[in-house]
């Protein structure tokens, strides 16, 4: 029995395997879903007559027209959009082909174009003011865009952070009682980014050293610090307030050109050194990841640590590092509460936003400016909540404010591309 | 570069991984260091590259004595590896990976990819590889991903470079051009240490031997040795895998298998029209290089793979399409192929392990409750039956040695009323004595009427209990041929090539 | 039928070219070592073991409310400007404040000496019970998707949409005493049930993480509720601008143990009542052995033909359930004039202190609900008396989750021996991926 094969060397670079494609239902189902919605929506509680988007604020130089549609019609057409977006999508899945993003990405401006034309129509006064709609949106982005940057640094490092909400409250207690105390809004924006570091440490020290899930020291540090600042407020800073809790706020900066753009240029360009600290930051860290070696080492040990550590990076200095560095961005972020944005502490006022950037972190996909974008989309939705609220429009405040955590709930559960974070996020790094 | 070890000795806790170990890798030369899983060789080469600190001894590079506190420390000194478990981070470019600890960087901190892609051809144009720097390492096959290790402790200059168990997941032919590849090195004047228990590859390529077990050098070796004496000095006594058997008494097919494909969650066919059939009182034993279809043909005649095309009938019933549960029900018997991440539920008892897989009705259940005296009474049974080495049936699964999981895991099987049993790696990781128990069981098995399926990408395993063999090559049929068919044709076979040979459709 | 000859050119004597390593990390150790006494060992696992680190934390925790308590208090304050003159003052003042803030902690929540007899003296522990009458079912829910391999961070939601399902039954329907408690029951049940399910389904189906999923479902259901409180005609009682709910009706109202001049109520023994179920479930049904074989390894139950994605669902209803029965324990037994949004009371993140404290066995979470119960009484008493904010409860609380967490910690503070097994719960959850070789 002898063989004589022609032997034929393989060339380990020959593709592995036949492949076939899979694809998923997932997004024509969504897009489904979504359309019969908003269906019930525009027919069974129509709102007639127009609504007006104001462009220009009052004060600018350039005056824009105001735009106005109809109620009815845009309706109806967009509900035409949408139907249509849905059966095209349905299509190229069953000729197996994945649903692109922009296809994604339509189909919600459609939405939301539809959506806000029937809820400002209903509204008691029909005109929506977009400057002010954008700034309240820039502004209450500003801490889930730090956040979410601290989150995506930390996972992507390996460190789950559900201690953003942790950070920043603890960012807006420390800046406040610095600030006022010393006079100086800079020295508290410094101490806001120390004390982030300090939350910080207490996570590291936990997840690293001592291999505690991280999740059960996220949740618990939030707790910790909530109980922390609280106690401290009423027993401190209430009796002393004006001695520890009035901090002197931030001066607006304008930028000469840029902020006499229209719309944008007042919105993202006359505002106080946070914001401008946050577009560096946002910056910083995509360059950073992605460009640097710095970035490269990070991202290795959040992939595959042993990996990184075989190539010799001490993996637990460089994630203890790294989630403190985390801790200093979102302690920035509270200070924009109490130096930015409100301008004293109160107990437990950073109100879920840590959450929030969480959630930006997982819909952004660990990326910067995803994240970034998703926590801007979020920030959009408060501050459209609060805008329907003042024109005095029927949809109920609590409808938008559940957005970003529903939206988010469709994220993970897979109907908006693939969600898939750093490999060894959550593992503690366990040598021998 | 010429490395000595001198008396390297490393504990865990009471365990002794290594003692006293005295190693001498001259330049330019290709040392192997032979020995059991368990013997202590990964410990000793970790403790080289600086993964582990030594608790004595010494490492001189050049007569000179190194420090090591990390890797790093051992790759400025010259030392490289190439990891058993690659170690290149699978959503990284190969460029990427192997710039990683040493980047290079332009103005401003930037990484210096084009440097870095510079640097992956130059040394690919230097060994002949095709490699792309660009690409994906998740993308690549692991013959790929293997040179990309060698390409990353190249390009840190390594002058002494560790192969820990390279050919485990290589084909024959891969194996061979890794040979190759590992005689240039040493040419240019590299020093390698060998790492492996494959005797054939030893002989092949090796300059002088070192055999190590329990810990301790045991012997040198020159590459003339039989295979006999290395054997012996690898286990400490006289190796014998041989299993008595009867010619099998073939009764009707019982597992029909037509037209099997498995497709993974990326679209890939990694089982690929598979048809076979097994008859009562046969052993089909599936051969084949880790990793071409064999786990996931395993776990689809179990139910465990969401996307199965084709048929899979056992005694005329289809079983494609039901769950796990109902083809546990229907008398398929399963040893996973990782007995602690699919097998056993280490913090489990014993007994609670030997009733996993009846966890829902008789006779452990009964009413919702469990019946914790039934339980205690078959525990007693089957622990003595099998002869698990426990102080308890209490004792934590995790808690005892590969061999004894084992065992716990084939009595639990072995006791339910089986009409068919799939074994995937049966004797993997477990001592030779527990070896010839497991195998003289599955073969009981297949003598009181059951056929049976074993997988294994061990070829002694293979041939030892095969009344039959089929070869798997990147998800599709090779050929199946007789339990005798020569090794060799069985090497080729499992590197793709068909058989061409009369009788081959047995 | 032999084939291997010793000749033979690829001879591979070793069986297990591709494990993983079997290297000496996790190299069992032969059963036949010699057992250890039993008197020796049972001092080893006592100065060792999870009841002596739960203690020290617990004294740790303390210990640093004392500092913070000492730190904030205006008399040590005030003594401590002239320190260096009169120190003595200052450690003075640090008792006194300290003292008569654990003091009033005390007979907060076990007993009042200062009344002047029995019936009234105990009233603190019926109190301390009450409070610790939600914990101790959230607690068991928590402790219950933990030992099926979940994190249930929900609890708030959950507790949300039961306190609202019960309420809702308890004060819109009229039904005869009894069956109405159990219908308001009932409901407030499967509210949390499908509250939790939603996070098991998703998780069963799609894979997405329940502590996500949970955390947002929390928030989801605060602007629900509150959206429904503040909406005539669903939560929002007739005839009020408040965002709050009517009175329960007296029907559905829970009866008290002990008399009216006592809380306690007939919550607590359905609490109990939960803490055996939950023993049962977990130690005893088939249910809780496949439970457990998931939560331990799911890979092995789902080859063991246990439906995983099942088990997650289920594990999730009854642990919303459980959570549910805190938050109908608030509606219809401490809190029945009417509820608003706020009447989780941040029980669903404590039942995960609780949980944790408790090591996710019933019985533990049964002592660890009445010691966290005993720091809410006291802490309400603390901030009456010495005028001490309750918050030092949250901060002691989580003090003691953290040192508890970090057995290591706690050694290494009061230079214990360290144990020579393996990890704990809630300790490291190491995967095979990222243990270095």
């Amino acid at each position: 029995m002898t063989i004589a094969p022609q032997h034929q060397a393989v060339s380990p670079q020959e593709p592995a395997l036949a492949k076939t494609v899979v694809v998923s239902w997932k997004a024509p189902i969504a897009f489904a879903v979504v359309t019969v919605l908003a269906a019930l929506l525009f027919l069974l509680a129509p709102h007639d007559g127009e609504a007006t988007f104001r462009v220009s604020a009052a004060g600018d130089a350039l005056q824009l027209p105001e735009i106005v549609l109809n109620a009815t019609v845009t309706a109806w057409v967009c509900l035409a959009l949408l139907t249509a977006l849905t059966v095209v999508s349905a299509l190229m899945v069953r000729a197996r082909r994945a649903v692109p993003i922009w296809l994604i990405v339509v189909f919600a401006v459609v939405f939301v174009l539809g959506f806000l034309t029937w809820a400002v129509a209903g509204a008691s006064t029909n005109v929506m003011p977009l400057a002010g709609l954008l700034a309240g949106a820039l502004s209450l982005s500003v801490p889930l865009i730090f956040g979410s940057l601290s989150g995506v640094i930390s996972e992507r490092v390996g460190v789950i952070n559900i201690a953003i909400e942790g950070q920043l409250l603890a960012g807006a207690f420390t800046s406040a009682v610095v600030a006022s105390s010393t006079g100086n809004p800079y020295l508290g924006l410094l101490a806001a980014g120390v004390a982030g570091v300090l939350v910080s440490f207490v996570l590291a020290a936990f997840a690293i050293k001592y291999f505690v899930d991280q999740v059960i020291v996220g949740v618990v540090l939030n707790v910790l610090v909530v109980g922390f600042t609280s106690f401290l407020y009423s027993q401190v800073l209430a009796p002393n307030a004006q001695a520890l809790n009035a901090p002197p706020r931030f001066d607006r900066i304008a930028i000469p050109f840029l902020s006499e753009i229209p719309i944008i240029g007042p919105t993202f360009f006359r505002q106080t050194i946070i914001v401008y600290l946050m577009y560096v930051a946002v910056a910083a860290v995509y360059i950073g990841l992605f460009h640097t070696k710095w970035g490269l080492r990070l991202r290795a040990v959040g992939e595959h640590p042993q990996a990184a550590d075989t190539v010799g990076i001490n993996v637990p200095r460089t994630r203890f590092w790294n989630v403190s560095l985390a801790g200093a961005i979102a302690g920035l972020g509270g200070a924009f509460f109490t130096l930015g944005a409100v301008g004293a502490f109160g107990k437990e006022m950073t109100a879920g936003a840590g959450f929030i950037a969480l959630a930006a972190v997982i819909f952004g996909q660990w990326d910067p400016i995803k994240a970034t974008l998703a926590a801007l989309l979020f920030g959009f939705a408060q501050s459209l909540q609060g805008q329907l609220g003042v024109i005095g429009s029927p949809v109920p405040s609590e409808f938008m404010l559940m957005l970003p955590y529903v939206v988010t709930i469709v994220a993970v559960a897979g109907f908006v591309g693939k969600v898939r974070g750093p490999a060894a996020a959550g593992k503690p790094y366990i040598k021998s | 570069m010429k490395l000595e070890l001198r008396g390297i000795t490393k504990t865990f806790g009471t365990l002794v991984a290594n003692d006293h170990i005295d190693l001498t890798v001259e330049a330019g030369e290709i040392h192997c260091l032979l020995g059991e899983n368990g013997a202590g060789k990964s410990t000793l080469m970790n403790v080289l590259y600086g993964l582990y600190q030594a608790d004595g001894g010494e490492i001189l590079l050049d007569d000179r004595v190194q420090h090591f506190a990390g890797p790093g420390d051992a790759m400025r000194a010259g030392i490289g590896m190439v990891h058993q478990h690659f170690m290149l981070i699978p959503v990284f470019t190969v460029a990427e990976n192997v710039m990683l600890g040493h980047e290079q960087t332009k103005a401003g901190g930037r990484l210096d990819l084009p440097a870095a892609r510079a640097k992956v051809r130059e040394i690919s144009d230097r060994f002949g590889f095709d490699v792309d720097p660009d690409a994906l390492v998740d993308d690549l096959p692991v013959g790929v991903q293997q040179r990309v290790e060698i390409i990353k402790a190249l390009s840190r200059d390594a002058r002494v470079l560790v192969f820990d168990e390279p050919t485990a997941v290589l084909t024959p032919q891969e194996t061979d051009e890794l040979m190759a590849i590992m005689r240039q090195l040493k040419e240019s004047g590299t020093s390698i240490v060998f790492i492996t228990h494959k005797l054939r590859e030893v002989r092949e390529v090796a300059d002088r031997i070192t055999v190590i077990r329990l810990g301790k050098v045991v012997g040198e070796a020159s590459p003339t040795a039989t295979n006999a004496e290395l054997a012996s000095l690898m286990v400490g006594r006289a190796v014998e895998l041989t299993v008595q058997k009867a010619p099998p008494t073939l009764g009707e097919p019982a597992l029909v298998v037509d037209g099997l494909t498995v497709i993974d969650p990326i679209g890939q066919l990694v089982v690929n029209d598979v048809s076979f059939e097994v008859r009562r009182g046969e052993i089909l034993a599936v051969a084949g290089v880790q990793g071409n279809g064999q786990t996931e043909l395993t776990e689809a005649l179990v139910g465990l793979q969401p996307r199965v095309q084709g048929s899979m009938r056992l005694d005329g019933n289809e079983l494609n399409g039901d769950s796990v549960r109902s083809i546990l029900n229907a008398g398929v018997g399963f040893v996973p192929e990782d007995r602690k991440e699919d097998g056993l539920v280490g913090e489990f008892s014993i007994a609670e392990n030997l009733m996993l897989d009846r966890a829902d009705g008789a006779p452990f259940v009964k009413g919702g409750n469990v019946q914790l005296s039934t339980l205690a009474a078959f525990a007693e049974e089957k622990v003595a039956e099998y002869d698990v080495r426990t102080p308890s049936i209490e004792t934590k699964v995790g808690r005892l040695s590969g061999g004894n999981q084992q065992k716990v895991v084939l009595a639990r099987e072995l006791s339910r009323d089986l009409r068919l049993l799939v074994a995937a790696q049966p004797t993997r990781g477990v001592d030779v004595g527990s070896i010839e128990f497991i195998h003289k069981r599955i073969v009981e098995t297949r003598d009181a009427g059951v056929p049976v399926v074993v997988v294994s990408t061990e070829l002694d395993e293979v041939t030892a209990l095969a009344d039959r063999i089929m070869v798997m090559y990147r998800g599709r049929v090779v050929g199946i041929v007789p339990g005798d068919t020569p090794r060799d044709v069985l090497g080729l076979m499992m590197a793709g090539e068909s058989p061409n040979l009369e009788g081959a459709a047995a | 039928m032999t084939t291997q000859s010793p000749n033979d050119p690829d001879v591979a004597v070793e069986t297990g070219s591709q494990v993983p390593p079997a290297e000496p990390v996790t190299r069992q150790p032969e059963p036949d070592v010699e057992p250890e006494s039993r008197w020796h060992r049972a001092f080893r696992e006592i100065a060792t073991g999870n009841a002596i680190i739960s203690v020290l934390a617990v004294l740790l925790a303390l210990l640093v409310g004392a500092i913070m308590i000492a730190f904030t208090d205006e008399r040590v304050q005030e003594a401590s400007v002239y320190f260096f003159a009169r120190p003595g003052d200052t450690f003075i003042a640090i008792w006194e404040s300290v003292s008569g803030a654990y003091s009033a902690f005390f007979q907060g929540s076990i007993y009042n000496f200062r009344r002047p007899d029995f019936a009234t003296g105990i009233r603190p522990l019926t109190e301390t019970l009450t409070f610790a009458t939600p914990l101790i079912a959230a607690g068991l829910g928590v402790a219950l998707a933990f030992r099926v391999g979940m994190f249930n961070i929900g609890g708030r939601g959950q507790m949300l949409m039961a306190s609202a399902a019960a309420g809702w039954v308890a004060f819109s329907f009229d039904l005869p005493w009894g069956v109405h408690m159990l219908v308001a029951l009932l409901a407030g049940l499967l509210a949390g049930a499908l509250w939790a399910g939603i996070a098991g389904l998703l998780k069963a189906r799609t894979g997405a993480h329940e502590v996500i999923v949970t955390i947002m479902l929390n928030y989801v259901a605060l602007y629900l509720v509150t959206w429904m409180l503040r909406t005539p005609g669903l939560l929002q009682a007739p005839g009020s601008n408040n965002p709050k709910t009517p009175p329960m009706k007296d029907t559905a109202i829970f009866p008290e143990l002990l008399g009216p001049q006592y809380n306690l109520h007939f919550g607590f023994i359905l609490a109990i009542a939960a803490v055996v179920l939950v023993w049962w479930i977990l130690d005893r049904s088939a249910l809780g052995f496949q439970f457990r074989a998931v939560g331990e390894n799911p890979n092995a139950a789902r080859v063991a033909g246990i439906n995983v994605k099942s088990m997650y669902v289920y594990a999730m209803l009854i642990s919303g359930a459980l959570i549910g029965l805190a938050g109908v324990s608030q509606v219809l037994g401490t809190v029945t004039t009417g509820f608003s949004s706020g009447i989780d009371a941040g029980i669903g993140f404590d039942a995960i202190t609780v949980a944790l404290l408790g090591r996710s066995t019933p019985w533990g979470v049964l002592a660890a609900g009445i010691l966290f119960g005993a720091f809410k009484a006291g802490g309400f008493a603390m901030q009456a008396a010495e005028g001490v904010p309750i918050d030092i409860v949250l901060v002691v609380q989580s003090l003691i989750v953290l040192f508890i967490a970090a057995p290591p910690l706690v050694r290494a503070i009061f230079r214990l021996p360290a144990p020579g097994s393996g990890p704990r719960r809630a300790a490291p959850t190491t995967t095979k991926e990222v243990t270095a070789k």
